[in-house]
Parts: C-alpha cells; sequence; structure tokens
C-alpha cells in the first residue's frame, strides 16, 4: 500500500518497503542528504527531524507509519532565520555533521519554549551529540535567535 | 505531486499492518498470533533491526494508529494511560505532573527528546529491559495493565507481569491496552530517582520509585518500592516493605533495612555498572526515599 | 582581520545542511562494500572459506593476493599489512574484502564467509605483562625506548626531604567524530585512481595508495570531503580504508566503491587514544621546590608501530611539565600489545603524561601541607629558566601569569574556603576545587618540521580572486576560515577575495599532515610568505603600487595574466636559525612555540551515588594571538568537554579478544549538553608566537589540563588520592570502600 507524506511541504507517495529506515529513504531515495547517520541507534540525534512537529531520529522512524506524516529536514528549514543567523553568527558549527540535527532540534525547542533558559536549552539538546563544540556556541546560538535574531 | 514508486528491495515485500481499531488488531493476532512483530513507537524495536538485521520480521503490527491506545483518561477509579501514549505527552500532561509526578518524572528522563517523542509507555512496558526507566513507577503506583486478546479483557497487576529476564506474562494473542494507575491515597509522599551513565540519554544503573504512607505519627503504615537495574527485571523490595509496615521510621535500623534489601536484589555485573554499586546505591537510595520522600 | 571572528566559510554550507561529507556524494551506480576480519587477538590465518550457496562471481573480492604493490600500510615502519596474509596480531585485522550493489546481499554475504584461524595461546593486552611476555610481538614487545634525562636523579633522590611515589594510569580514549570513517574509491577511464573520503592527510593517504597500489602520484588523486570530526582518528587510519577501496575499485570497471564503516565497526577497529602506565616520583625540600622528577611512562601501542614512538616522544617531552628542576628522568617506552593499535588523539601522549605528573604534584602538595596552587607557584618556569630539555627560555614564557589569572579569575582561594564549610556542614555533597598547570608544544618537534619540507601555492587568478592551496584540511577546528584571514590580511584584500581550495592531491602541495597544532603556526606562516611573495610579483611585473585598492589588485593581476605571467607563487617551510633539537636524547629545543595553561576545576560529588559532576571550569590559556578568537574559544570549549569525558565519562571496556567491548554509543559515554556546567575561558596573547602576528597551535592544549583538574579536585573534595580515570562512581565507592578517610554520608 503506498505510503503518502508531506516533505518539505511537497507531497510525496511512495511504495517502498514499510520497515524502511525514513533517515534512508530521505537520504537515497529523495537525494535529501543533509540528515546524517551516526549512529544508528537513536543516540547521537544527527538524523533527527521534525514528524508532525516533533522532534524525532529518523533512523529509528520506519516509514510504514509515515502515512500522512509532515516531515520538515534540515532542507525544508527557513533560510537566513534568526536561528541560521544566530548558528552563524556564533560559530556554531564546527565539523557540521551534528548541525542539521542540532538546527532541528534547536527549532522544536523553540517552538515550545520561545524564552528558553539555559536549563531548557540544555535538556532540549540533550539528545543531540556533539563532539567539536564542546556545545558553548550552540547555547550562545539559540540564546540568541530566542531574543529574536543577532545582535550585530 | 511527486511520485516516488521505486521499488529498492529484492525479495519479498514485507507486510506492514496497520489498524485503526483495537478490534482490527485484534482479529489480527487470532488469524495469526505469532506472526506479527509489533511495533508502537519503534525505538525498541528499530534498534534491534539495526544490531541484528538478519531476523528482520517479516510481517508488523504497527499499533500506532489503534485509537483506543492513544489517550490519557482520568475516570473515577484512576488514570487510563493507552498503552501508545508517548513519554513526551506523558511528561507534559498536567494532572499526571500534580498527581502522578513519579511518573512525569521518569518519562523525562528516558533518553532524551526525541526518544520520548516517540517512545510509549506500553512499548517500555513490553520491551521489558530490566532498566525500563518507567517501570519503577508503575510498580509504585501499584498499577494494573488492561489486557486484550481475540477472547477479551483481562487485567492484571504490572507487578505480575514481568517472569523473567526479558519474558512477560504477554501472550502470543494478546496486546497490551493499557496501563491504569490508581489514584495514590491521600498524603502520600514519593520518590524517584534514576541513576544514569550520565544525565540525559542514559540507561539507567539503577532506578528506583517509592510510594510512602506514614500514620502522622512516625510510623510507616504502607511503602512500595520499585527498581530498576538490579535484578532480571525491574523488581518490588517485598522483604522491605513488609518490614517497613507498622514500623516507627525514628528506631530504624539501616544495617537490619540493608539486611532486608539484600533479600530482594540481585544485581549483576554488566558493561555499566558493577553488582556491588547497585546493591549499594540502592541500599542507600530506599534509606533515603524513606527520610527524604515527599 | 587577524583578531577578529568574521563569519566562517564554510558555515553556511554546514547550517544548511548542504555540505557533502563523504557519504553525501553523488555515485551513481555504486557498489557497497564490506570487510571480513580476523576474530583472535593474533595468530594465523589458515584459510578462508567462502559458503558455496553465494554465487561469488557476483561479488568483488579482494585479498592479499590482489594487492599490486606492497602489502603493508605506509607508516613509520612497514609492519601491517594492508590485508591479512598469513600471520596476524589482533582481533579484527581485515582479511577480504566485498563489494556488491545490493547491501542486503553484501551483508548476508559477509555472515557466508569464515576465516579459519589458528589463534595465538597467550595474547596480551597488558602493558606490563606485555614487557614479561615469554611470546613476542616484536622484540621485547618495546616499539620504543626513550630517555630524557638531566641532572642526576638518583643522587638527588636519596637526599630529598620530601618524595611522593605512585602510578597513574589512563585509559584508552575513543576519538568519537560524529561522522564514521569512510572512502569512496573510483577508477577513471584513463586508469588513475580518484580517492574521496573522510581525513585529515590527504598525502598520508595519497603515499599509503603509492606503495599498496604499486602506481604513481600521478595516477591518484585523493580528495579530501567535508570531514565530521576526526581529533586524530582520521590522521593514519584512512590511509588503510583507501587502500582497501582502491583494490575494490580496480576490480569495479569504474565503477565508485564506497567503503563506510558503521559505528560499531568504526568503534572497534579504528585506533584510538594510547592507555598510558606511569609510575611517578617527586622530590621536594621542605619548602616545596622540586628536587627531582623521575618518570617511568609507558604506553600501549598495540599490535603495530603505527605512530607510537611520535605519540611516545611527545608523551616524554611534557611529561616534565611547565616546571623549574635540575634533575629529571622520564623514561618512555611503546609497548607491543595485542590490541588493535593505537593512534593519535588530540594531545597525542601529552595528555597521559600531564595527567600523571600533574596528579603527582597535588599528592606532593598534600604530604607537603602546602595548597597545591602555592606549590605551582613554586616550580613554575620563569624567562630566563631552563627548561625541563635543557633549553633556556626566552621572553615567551607565561607559566605565571596564567596560573595568576586562572586563580583570580575562578576566585580559587574563596571558593577554596567556602568548600571547607560546605563539606564541615554535613550536605548530601561534597565540593572540591583543583588545578592543573601545562604548558603545550605546538607543531611538530624541531626536526619533524624540517622532514615535512611543507609547501603552500598561492595562485591569483586574472579577476584578482586568490586561491591558497596547501595539504591543510578543514574538519571543524576552522582551518579554511584561519587560513583565509591570514593571507586575505598579509595581502590587505578583503576576505571574500580569498579561497582555501579543495585539498585535492592534483592541485595542492604537501604542506604537511593537519596534526600536532601545527596549521595556524606553521602553515600559516607559510601561507604569510607566499602573501608577501604575491604581491611582491604583482610590485615588480605588474605595476602594483605599495598602497591598492582592491579594484587595482585584480587590475594587476588581469595585467599580469595578459602579459603572459604566472599568477602562482609558492613558500617553503625554513626551520628557524635557532631550533636545535637532539631528538634522541631530549635535548635543545623542542618545539618552535609553548602555549602556557592554567585550568581549573571546581566538582561536586553527590555523597548517595557517587557521581561526579562539573560545577565550574575555568580554562585560562596563553595562546601567543588569537587569529580568530571565536574559533579558538570554541576549540577550548570542545576540548575541555572531551577532557570532561575523559575524566569521568568515557571507558573503552576490552573483551576477551581485546578489542573494545562497548562498541555501540549506548555504552560508550561522552557528555551531552545536560552534563556540562559552565565553563569559561580566558585568553592572553602574549603575541610571541611563532605563527603569525605571534600565534601559537591551539587544538590539542584544551586536552591536558581538564583530567587532572578534575581528578585533583576530586580529591581535595574527598580527601582520597585517585589513580585512574575516569573516575567512575563504581571507582570512588570501591575506594570509599577501602579507605579510611573516604566521608561518610
Amino acid at each position: 500500500m503506498p505510503i503518502t507524506m508531506r516533505i518539505n511541504d511537497q507531497s510525496v507517495t511512495t511504495a517502498v518497503a514499510p520497515d524502511r529506515r525514513l533517515l534512508d529513504f530521505l537520504r537515497e531515495d529523495l537525494g535529501l542528504k543533509g540528515s546524517k547517520e551516526g549512529c544508528g541507534e537513536g543516540e547521537c540525534g544527527a538524523c533527527a527531524v521534525l514528524v508532525n512537529g516533533q522532534l524525532v531520529n529518523s533512523c529509528l522512524v520506519p516509514l510504514g507509519q509515515m502515512q500522512r506524516a509532515e516531515i520538515t529536514t534540515i532542507e525544508g528549514l527557513v533560510e537566513n532565520s534568526a536561528l541560521s543567523q544566530a548558528f552563524i553568527a556564533c560559530g556554531a558549527a564546527q565539523c557540521g555533521i551534528c548541525t542539521p540535527g542540532m538546527m532541528l532540534a534547536a527549532t522544536a525547542l523553540l517552538a515550545e519554549h520561545p524564552q528558553p533558559t539555559l536549563d531548557e536549552i540544555r535538556w532540549g539538546l540533550s539528545g543531540n551529540l556533539c563532539r567539536c563544540t564542546g556545545y558553548g556556541r550552540i547555547y550562545e546560538a539559540v540564546a540568541q535567535a530566542a531574543k529574536g535574531g543577532s545582535d550585530d | 505531486m511527486k511520485q516516488l514508486l521505486k521499488r529498492r528491495r529484492v525479495g519479498v515485500m514485507t507486510e506492514w499492518m496497520r489498524p485503526q481499531s483495537l478490534e482490527e488488531a485484534l482479529d489480527l493476532l487470532a488469524e495469526s498470533s505469532q506472526r506479527y512483530k509489533k511495533i508502537a513507537g519503534g525505538t525498541d524495536v528499530m534498534v534491534e533491526l539495526q544490531i541484528a538485521p538478519e531476523r528482520r520480521p517479516q510481517a508488523w503490527l504497527d499499533l500506532s494508529a489503534v485509537a483506543e491506545l492513544q489517550d490519557v483518561t482520568l475516570a473515577a477509579n484512576g488514570l487510563r494511560i493507552g498503552a501508545c501514549v508517548t513519554l513526551a505527552a506523558l511528561r507534559r500532561h498536567p494532572q499526571i505532573q500534580t498527581r502522578w509526578p513519579m511518573l512525569a518524572a521518569s518519562a523525562a528522563v528516558t533518553g532524551a527528546a526525541p526518544i520520548q517523542n516517540r517512545a510509549t509507555l506500553g512499548g517500555n512496558v513490553c520491551n521489558a529491559s530490566p532498566a525500563a526507566d518507567n517501570a519503577p513507577v508503575l510498580l509504585a503506583y501499584s498499577a494494573q495493565l488492561e489486557i486484550s486478546s481475540p477472547c477479551g479483557t483481562r487485567w492484571m497487576p504490572y507487578d505480575a507481569f514481568h517472569c523473567g529476564y526479558r519474558q512477560t506474562a504477554l501472550a502470543d494473542d494478546e496486546l497490551l491496552a493499557a496501563i491504569w494507575l490508581p489514584y495514590p491515597p491521600e498524603g502520600v509522599r514519593s520518590y524517584y530517582r534514576k541513576v544514569g551513565t550520565r544525565a540525559a540519554q542514559a540507561i539507567a544503573k539503577v532506578g528506583i520509585a517509592a510510594l510512602l504512607q506514614d500514620n502522622g505519627l512516625g510510623q510507616m503504615v504502607t511503602a512500595r518500592f520499585g527498581l530498576a537495574s538490579v535484578a532480571a527485571t525491574p523488581c518490588m523490595l517485598p522483604t522491605v516493605s513488609n518490614y517497613l509496615q507498622g514500623r516507627d521510621l525514628d528506631t530504624l535500623s539501616e544495617a537490619a533495612l540493608r539486611e532486608k534489601i539484600r533479600m530482594d536484589l540481585s544485581p549483576i555485573k554488566d558493561i555499566r555498572s558493577t553488582a556491588e554499586y547497585r546493591l549499594e546505591i540502592a541500599s542507600r537510595l530506599v534509606w533515603d526515599a524513606i527520610h527524604h520522600a515527599q | 582581520m587577524i583578531g577578529k571572528s568574521p563569519h566562517r566559510v564554510d558555515g553556511l554550507a554546514k547550517i544548511r545542511g548542504s555540505a557533502l561529507y563523504v557519504d553525501d556524494l553523488p555515485c551513481p551506480n555504486v557498489l557497497y562494500a564490506t570487510t571480513i576480519r580476523t576474530a583472535s587477538a593474533g595468530g594465523s590465518v589458515d584459510g578462508v572459506i567462502f559458503a558455496p550457496h553465494i554465487d561469488w562471481s557476483d561479488f568483488i573480492v579482494v585479498t592479499a593476493e590482489d594487492i599490486p604493490g606492497k602489502n603493508a600500510v605506509k607508516l613509520l615502519e612497514d609492519d601491517q599489512p594492508v590485508l591479512v596474509e598469513k600471520r596476524f596480531r589482533h582481533a579484527g585485522e581485515a582479511v577480504v574484502l566485498l563489494a556488491h550493489a545490493d547491501r542486503e546481499l553484501l551483508r548476508r554475504a559477509l555472515q557466508a564467509v569464515r576465516v579459519l584461524e589458528t589463534p595465538l595461546s597467550h595474547p596480551v593486552f597488558d602493558v606490563d605483562e606485555a614487557l614479561l611476555a615469554q611470546d613476542e610481538i616484536i622484540p621485547g614487545n618495546i616499539y620504543t625506548d626513550y630517555l630524557l634525562d638531566k641532572g642526576n636523579v638518583d643522587l638527588v633522590a636519596g637526599i630529598a626531604d620530601v618524595v611522593i611515589e605512585d602510578i597513574l594510569v589512563t585509559p584508552a580514549q575513543e576519538q568519537l567524530y560524529i561522522e564514521p570513517q569512510g572512502m569512496l574509491a573510483t577508477l577513471q577511464m584513463d586508469g588513475s585512481l580518484l580517492i574521496e573520503g573522510s581525513m585529515q592527510c590527504p598525502y598520508y593517504v595519497l603515499d599509503a595508495l603509492v606503495q599498496c597500489m604499486g602506481m604513481t602520484k600521478d595516477q591518484l588523486r585523493v580528495v579530501q570531503s567535508t570531514t565530521g570530526g576526526a581529533f586524530g582518528g582520521k590522521e593514519d587510519y584512512p590511509s588503510m580504508i583507501a587502500c582497501h577501496a582502491a583494490l575494490l575499485a580496480l576490480k569495479a570497471g569504474g565503477r565508485p566503491v564506497k567503503l563506510i564503516y558503521d559505528r560499531g565497526e568504526d568503534l572497534r577497529v579504528t585506533p584510538k587514544r594510547h592507555p598510558s602506565r606511569t609510575r611517578v616520583r617527586l622530590g621536594a625540600s621542605r619548602a616545596g621546590e622540586l628536587q627531582f622528577v623521575d618518570m617511568d611512562f609507558v604506553i600501549d601501542g598495540g599490535a603495530y608501530r603505527t605512530l607510537s614512538p611520535v605519540v611516545l616522544s611527545r608523551g616524554v617531552i611534557h611529561a616534565p611539565g611547565p616546571y623549574r628542576c635540575e634533575h629529571i628522568r622520564v623514561r618512555g617506552r611503546a609497548v607491543a600489545t595485542n590490541h588493535p593499535p593505537f593512534g593519535a588523539f588530540r594531545g597525542f601522549g601529552a595528555p597521559q603524561s600531564i595527567f600523571a605528573l600533574e596528579v603527582a604534584m597535588d599528592r606532593l602538595a598534600k604530604k607537603l601541607n602546602m595548597d597545591p596552587a602555592a606549590l605551582r607557584h613554586k616550580n613554575l618556569l620563569r624567562s630566563g629558566d631552563v627548561s625541563p630539555t635543557g633549553d633556556q627560555l626566552g621572553e615567551d614564557c607565561f607559566a605565571h601569569p596564567v596560573l595568576e589569572r586562572a586563580l583570580s579569575e575562578s576566585g580559587y582561594h574563596e571558593r577554596q574556603t567556602d568548600f571547607r564549610q560546605w563539606n564541615a556542614a554535613g550536605h548530601a555533597t561534597r565540593r572540591g576545587i583543583g588545578l592543573a598547570t601545562f604548558a603545550h608544544g605546538a607543531g611538530f618537534t624541531g626536526n619533524g618540521e624540517l622532514y615535512l619540507a611543507s609547501k603552500v601555492f598561492m595562485q591569483a587568478h586574472g579577476d584578482g580572486q586568490v586561491e591558497i592551496l596547501c595539504s591543510n584540511t578543514e574538519m571543524g577546528q576552522g582551518a579554511a576560515t584561519t587560513l583565509v584571514q591570514i593571507a586575505a590580511a598579509a595581502l590587505g584584500l578583503p576576505l571574500a577575495q580569498v579561497h582555501l581550495a579543495q585539498t585535492d592531491t592534483a592541485r595542492v602541495p604537501n604542506s604537511g599532515p593537519t596534526v600536532a597544532s601545527r596549521t595556524c603556526m606553521v602553515v600559516g606562516d607559510l601561507i604569510q610568505k607566499a602573501a608577501a611573495q604575491l604581491l611582491h610579483k604583482l610590485h615588480l611585473e605588474a605595476g602594483l603600487g605599495t598602497a591598492f585598492s582592491t579594484f587595482d589588485f585584480a587590475e594587476a593581476c588581469s595585467r599580469l595574466k595578459a602579459k603572459g605571467g604566472d599568477l602562482l607563487v609558492s613558500a617553503s617551510y625554513q626551520p628557524p636559525t635557532d631550533m636545535l633539537w637532539d631528538e634522541q636524547r631530549f635535548v635543545g629545543r623542542a618545539y618552535a612555540s609553548y602555549a602556557w595553561a592554567a585550568y581549573i576545576a571546581e566538582v561536586e560529588v553527590n555523597m548517595l551515588t557517587l557521581e561526579t559532576r562539573v560545577l565550574n571550569f575555568t580554562a585560562v590559556q596563553e595562546i601567543g594571538k588569537a587569529v580568530h578568537p571565536q574559533i579558538v574559544q570554541g576549540q577550548i570549549e570542545g576540548g575541555v568537554v572531551q577532557g570532561i569525558g575523559y575524566a569521568l565519562y568515557e571507558n573503552v571496556l576490552w573483551n576477551a579478544h581485546g578489542v573494545m567491548a562497548n562498541d555501540r554509543l549506548t555504552n560508550y559515554i561522552i557528555p551531552t549538553t545536560a552534563d556540562i556546567g559552565s565553563l569559561r575561558v580566558i585568553l592572553m596573547e602574549g603575541g610571541l608566537g611563532a605563527g603569525p602576528q605571534g600565534a601559537k597551535g591551539v587544538g590539542e592544549l584544551p586536552m591536558d589540563g581538564p583530567a587532572p583538574a578534575i581528578v585533583n579536585a576530586i580529591q581535595q573534595a574527598l580527601d582520597v588520592d585517585i589513580q585512574q580515570i575516569p573516575v567512575m562512581p563504581e571507582n570512588l565507592l570501591a575506594l570509599s570502600q577501602v579507605g579510611e578517610s573516604f566521608p561518610c554520608q
């Protein structure tokens, strides 16, 4: 039975195997390479996307459950958003492999907590591992985005 | 509209059944109870699939659309949590936060946000890991399980659900439909603590939930404990609970209590922790719970 | 330009998710590859059985017989095979390579190949056992034996006032780059090979391919794709993966071969930080002056030599710390065991030896009844002092200022008093504050850079755009931005006009590997020189004035091009004349520059669960000049968090075959955002480094301080002696059960 979803606001229908991981479908079938595989077991968050507005690890999501789902990947985030500008201004991306997942986690966090405390930022991003930054510049970027954009 | 009809797999197409009602789901199980791999949020079974792809199921029973499993309802005799309610929903639920705070707490420390948005309470229960984060809380709150099969519905106390390492009392043709929590009595104190490998996105080394009631005169009336990661299954502390009943808390002997705790636990050494640490910390936390539960 | 923090040149693509890592590269008609490995911890391969139920003609199969060149991964020594022929030394060595277009079939095929092995009867996994073992992997089981011997330790040890002695142990540590290792290899129409992938050192990979494939450099092209973290873990192992992918590609008729490790495989087989065991003796006068330092430093090199001699060397050089002492002996040995080889990880030997020394210094302070900070004050080097390697320090010595600044910024003494009161009040937690003072040399040691003979090109184009061509790679540390900044500043051009060319060996010269905190300092310096040459050339040959606008520059380039002139310049490394270093005796000036640091950690130990968390962390470092302060801050924050992991969370557990047992991210624990408290970075700039405007290397320094500072803080909190990291709650429990002084809850 074909599955129809909306991915980055575009309707997509597929008949691939229902236990195919959403991550593989995005990357290989749709060519959306922005979501990354870091561990394959839902620990690192590099594959994180939004499904119906909720942050999830796409390596753990089977296509079979995506009927009528609204999916947003890094490619679907608004360009030049306050968050993007803040990530750039604060140097929040070093090697960049965690960045797409981190951006989506930050997007989900700010949707729920538009003015997050540092603690809320920490807990909201705790499912996204970063090995390069030590998280400092990322906190700053999220806090800056919450204030509504860069101050320079 | 973008149409993609690529079939990239060689071989037999995997069957994916996604019933919309409990009746549909049970009909499928009636047909063939052993055929289907059940999936709710997928945060456990999809990892299994990754680790052991050779055991890839041919047929799946996707419960995430079954209407009767999706809601949290407050009833006269307690809280009914549909088996497919996510941990994120539990963590955010205002009544759960106020009346069953340990459950809001355990849901909030299971994995991290992306896991909680998908993982379900029913999944956590049925996956039956000895380290399950929410299990201690359900034990302490005297949870009851609503189990449905083609033959009907039965209830059982959660504390009888785990029979052995990763084995449950669920028959092949049965589905966990809901978890019921009675209203905690007036004046109970609760205590929940997870000691994990790190602060978030961690597996428990020791998990403890306690629901305690004293008589206002410094004597324990009832004490229920639920523990994770200290035995082959989530477990209670029956010897300890018995020992504490009616006991004067001021004169409680820690040594005597520890002796009782030892009778109820059998922690092991594994890749995350040692038996000594688990036993010692569980013992300390039980003591702490008795004296500092709120 | 220098000293400013412009937006990173690679930032936009990374934030959009459009940066291409190896697994993102378009590869139509790709073949996936997998590796069959040995199971035993050494022995011999007696045969390989391919199960008959699979049609093997459908697969590309590669064994050692298919190696056209030399079956050895090119490194310091050619002892490590690309594919096992007969004898092998550790579990997880590659024996057979397979490729197929269908990943499911490939997975099944992986299960259908059996390697018949005769295992070693007594593999060794412990350095002290290895030193005593009868069955040697190599003679004496010692790869390298170094001795730094200054003064006369044995004489002084006998008459020192106060002596402490202890054994300090550090574990293996996994780099845990979030992008697993991988390569994509494609045979081109003209018979040459294109290798793209995740790596730090394209020329290492090129040299390895030349050796293994028996091809010349012109027949090979190595291109670095965006690399998702490395930290040293992608210094040497990519050569192995590249050779594997290339061997398969040779038989693939032009189809690309993609060899990307899944996380479990990456954890099990790629090199990790060398475990270490250090016996330390320190002697001091009653007043706290160091009289001697005596260390026996042993690192586990694993089964092949790979980089161990260099890791050992760096460990030995840094072992005596930033202290003044006439009598120093550091004996270093790299030992062979049947673990997979250990390799580079940020710090490269120094975190191990500095850990031992700094914890020993606190032991000494305790025995002297001195505050740890006071003991450091008594002994830290000053300008004019003689260093542990007998070099007289010039002005570029900031050991005291960084400590003073750290003490003041962290409120060390006040916090100490507060914590003493807190601890005495019987709370549910105990708190402690601890420090580490250290220095880290940037670049290769004296002779190393000479040997590298680094070269960079600078290519101007007719439109005035300028390209930097070098083999140094961006892997997150900000090299692409920093080098562009340096070039733009030197040329007097805006950043947007300067670009770092993709690291493609077909175009870029060999400016050395991206390791050893050398890129900004050494290669940055070469870029400045190249820029000066370019300007000089344009001045002489194209009439460019001494003051010029961007437009003038473009015009001059255009004019020169029109004349048929060459817009390419190159600059080559020239060693400084005053750098004399005896690498056998460890005497002289080891590094062009040292960066200096003092780190202070405040910890809180929960007395119920014995979990430790870092409350506040203050990192003060003197780094010469921060070319891009935000990048420098990011490097330090990242390194400190890796150090916190090293101290408290990260442990590599071994299975019965000497391979990582906790080979899943669920079980190898690095800090999440929820685990890291407040972290303050303070930069001091003395401007005296060997790099552009006095810059020094920064990348590795932050790895050295956190573990000893944290351990010292825990020791203060609990009044225990800790000998090993990571300090897990289980270890503290065990300590509390043997120690008398461990506080009760």
